[in-house]
């Protein structure tokens, strides 16, 4: 489900296996201890398999915390799913992270 | 789509000139009033109406000067101008150039140089009167105003053809096992997702944010060829809790508005939405809860703005609809209250009415010998049909009085600018109702009367207020029903009539011999004499050469009697008294001899006989103590010089008209009996004892008697003129 390393001036959590609505509450409890961590955050999105509502407004509230506190947030190395979530919902330039742009449109934000 | 417009031109011919006339009316109000944004709106929508059908003949100077005059309205319903005067008396001789526009389109005459020069000067005066009359907001207000609604919505169209989606979910959706994600898929199988924005902004704090819990928001641009509905559909499941705006593509909103158009129903404004299309029945339902909720906190509002404010719809779509639920609502209580009928058609069928009642009256008669006491059952079923019939066919010719009083607001209004003076019509009655004849007839004697008091009437301003009256003068119409008659009087609180110089014009006149003692009443009566006039100036008003004899003489024709009354400094009183209809009437039918005549029932005021007041029957005696009443009789058999024997006994006829009571002196008392009056020939235009005549159901002749006439005669005690012996 997550799993996260600790470097020197980085700190790096891979998310695995489903976002969605059923794991929400549980990522939720592992992330919030991480949320607040002073260091650069980056976020592995490739072994997420599904990802639903629930996970992209954990990915967006993760995004606004560190915002905030002017704390930053890389999310590399999207998976196919999770691409394709962005996409659809225009959300990849909210988060703002290079990505490989597939063939779908939508996303004007991105362009 | 081939339309034979010329077939529909004399509409729109009508409908124009009953705009223009409602127009007038209104500001004529307006003149008087506050403004009232509702007139300003009404009178705006008159000018729309015109221009856009006379877009539609072509008609393009009604269209191209109304434009302006439209866009002037918009303005002024739009800001505050103060409606003055000169702004009233501008738009009014907008209204009149409009109505000759018409007019030549009616006739089609080629526009003469004047009319153009007219038009263009209306024109500018309105722009100057645009200009200074509008406060700090000028620079924004230069943007030339649009031309239509339409034109504004196409241009808008070009820029987007894409639905608008705002989705505002439940805090629950996630909780409640909905997948808002799922459900966006779905949309894509309905059309084409042009975009979808994801709003975070509503994710709380970390502490306090509910992973279970849904806190985004989705814009989506939405290209499809489906309804609204089929799109609502789509998140049937995830209304609960949800605000859910769907928002059409403009090209929608001018179809929404065409939608709204050509509905004919009265709905209600939500209905005309929903029936439209261009609002949901839940979004309606959400409205109607908001605008109550907003109402239990004593909050008006109307429906439309919680509509646009809720993002439910556009502002054009709702301006549409209210105009067109306005449109159905005017025009349903229209047709509720009349029919166009060809006033020919109407009067064959009072003809009609007129030659059944005479025919029911002989089969009555008929039946009667027979003495079939069945055939003299359903014969008198018949007759009370015949006579309901009669009364409803004589109600289809009444028609109130009102539209022929409200024209003399306009004579008041010029005549008295001309004049100087300040004056104030009141109208009271106007739903009166009195036949249609009648009432083409008497406008002409009313407008005189209407024109005398303006001009004669009501003093100069300065004169007012010197005699410590209020500088506005007062000038009331009134119309009311009186025992089988109509009342209408006109009423001014002018100078009345100056009796003294009355007397001296008379007495130049020869009318009245010098040293010769009148009453008062008399004197002024003097003016309906012919060739009197007692005005020192001649105006451009009156002094026509058209006086009140003629204005007497009218009425008259009409069976009608006029009256005076005039209080020196206080104003004078006209009471013209008409009959209600011209055709038929309950008659009373009397023997005298061997001669029938009819007296009009409603002037009867009860039957009484002869012999218990005085035995011996004194043909010279001229009156009778009628309960401590000194009552004139009017001897028929000596009045007509009927010859024969007197009757087995001798009656009265006791009648009344005004406020005069004289008694007939009859030998019969033949009852009831329904009256189609046919008028005497130009041969009897002397005869001053009767007024018609009507045919018997025996086919017998019988003459109505001129009770009015006859009155007078008793009481002035002079004899009357009758070569009837003949």
């Amino acid at each position: 489900m997550l799993k996260y390393e600790d470097n020197k001036n980085l700190i790096s959590i891979s998310i695995i296996n489903e976002m969605n609505i059923y794991s929400a509450a549980e990522l939720k409890t592992l992330l919030d201890k991480l949320i607040d961590d002073k260091r650069d955050m980056e976020i592995n999105l490739d072994g997420v398999s599904e990802i639903d509502s629930a996970g992209i407004q954990l990915l967006m509230l993760i995004k606004q915390e560190r915002n905030n506190n002017n704390l930053r947030l890389s999310l590399v190395q999207h998976s196919n799913a999770v691409l394709d979530a962005f996409e659809f919902l225009g959300l990849v330039s909210y988060f703002n992270d290079p990505v490989l742009l597939t063939n779908r449109k939508g996303d004007l934000h991105g362009a | 789509m081939e339309l034979d417009l010329s077939v529909v031109l004399p509409t729109f011919l009508d409908e124009s000139r009953e705009g223009l006339d409602e127009l007038e009316t209104i500001l004529l109000h307006l003149e008087h009033n506050n403004v009232d944004h509702d007139k300003l709106n009404s009178i705006f929508r008159i000018a729309h109406t015109i221009k856009g059908s006379a877009g539609m003949f072509g008609l393009d100077e009604i269209v191209n000067f109304t434009h302006v005059v439209e866009n002037f309205l918009d303005k002024l319903r739009e800001g505050n101008t103060n409606i003055t005067a000169e702004l009233v008396e501008l738009l009014l001789a907008c209204g009149d150039h409009i109505r000759l526009l018409v007019q030549i389109a009616e006739t089609q005459d080629p526009l003469d140089d004047l009319l153009v020069k007219n038009g263009s000067a209306l024109i500018s005066k309105l722009s100057i009167l645009n200009g200074p009359d509008e406060d700090s907001n000028v620079k924004k207000d230069m943007v030339p105003l649009p031309d239509t609604d339409t034109e504004r919505i196409d241009s808008e169209h070009a820029k987007n053809d894409n639905w608008h989606i705002s989705l505002q979910l439940s805090i629950d959706t996630l909780r409640n096992g909905m997948e808002p994600l799922s459900m966006l898929h779905y949309l894509e199988t309905l059309g084409e997702v042009i975009s979808i924005t994801t709003l975070g902004d509503a994710i709380p704090q970390n502490a306090e944010m509910d992973p279970e819990s849904f806190y985004l928001r989705f814009e989506i641009i939405f290209k499809t060829t489906s309804d609204k509905q089929t799109i609502d559909d789509a998140f049937e499941f995830f209304k609960e809790g949800s605000h859910i705006a769907i928002l059409p593509p403009n090209s929608k909103v001018s179809d929404y508005i065409a939608l709204i158009d050509s509905s004919d129903d009265d709905e209600r404004i939500g209905e005309i939405l929903v029936h439209a299309g261009a609002i949901t029945q839940t979004e309606l339902n959400d409205a109607l809860s908001t605008q109550y909720s907003l109402h239990m906190t004593s909050i008006e509002k109307p429906l439309g703005d919680i509509l646009v404010e809720q993002r439910m719809s556009y502002q054009p779509v709702i301006d549409a609809a209210i105009v067109k639920q306005t449109q159905i609502r005017s025009d349903k209580s229209r047709d509720a209250a009349s029919v166009r009928v060809d006033s020919a058609k109407l009067d064959l069928l009072i003809n009609l009415v007129g030659e059944l009642v005479i025919a029911s009256a002989g089969t009555a008669l008929n039946a009667q010998t027979t003495e079939n006491t069945m055939l003299i059952e359903s014969v008198s079923t018949l007759t009370t049909l015949v006579e309901e019939v009669r009364d409803s066919a004589l109600c289809l010719r009444m028609i109130p009085i009102g539209a022929t009083f409200t024209r003399f607001k306009r004579v008041v209004h010029d005549m008295s600018k001309e004049l100087g003076k300040d004056i104030e019509l009141i109208i009271t009655g106007a739903d009166t109702e009195l036949d249609k004849t009648v009432v083409e007839k008497i406008s002409d004697p009313l407008m005189h009367l209407v024109r005398n008091s303006i001009d004669h009437g009501i003093e100069n301003i300065d004169t007012r207020q010197a005699n410590g009256k209020s500088a506005t003068g007062l000038i009331k119409l009134n119309a009311y029903h009186d025992s089988g008659c109509i009342i209408i009087e006109v009423n001014d609180d002018g100078a009345g009539l100056d009796k003294q110089r009355i007397l001296t014009k008379a007495i130049d006149k020869g009318l009245v011999q010098e040293g010769q003692q009148l009453e008062d009443s008399d004197i002024y009566n003097l003016i309906f004499e012919p060739g009197f006039s007692t005005a020192n100036e001649v105006t451009n008003i009156s002094g026509r050469g058209v006086g009140m004899d003629v204005v007497k003489r009218n009425i008259t024709e009409l069976r009608g009697a006029i009256e005076l009354d005039s209080k020196p400094g206080l104003g004078t009183n006209f009471r013209v008294r008409l009959p209600l209809t011209l055709a038929i009437i309950d008659g009373f039918l009397i023997g005298v001899s061997a001669d029938t005549f009819v007296i009009p029932l409603d002037l009867v005021i009860e039957c009484i006989e002869l012999k218990e007041m005085n035995n011996s029957l004194d043909t010279s005696k001229d009156y009778i103590n009628l309960r401590g009443e000194v009552l004139p009789l009017i001897n028929l058999r000596t009045l007509l010089a009927i010859e024969g024997g007197l009757g087995k006994r001798q009656n009265i006829v006791v009648v009344k008209y005004g406020s005069n009571k004289a008694g007939i002196v009859v030998d019969e008392l033949m009852g009831e009996f329904q009256t189609v009056i046919k008028p005497l020939g130009d041969i009897f235009h002397n005869v001053r004892a009767v007024s018609g005549f009507t045919v018997l159901g025996n086919g017998d002749v019988s003459l109505i008697l001129d009770i009015p006439g006859l009155i007078q005669g008793a009481i002035s005690n002079q004899p009357h003129i009758l070569p009837i012996t003949a």
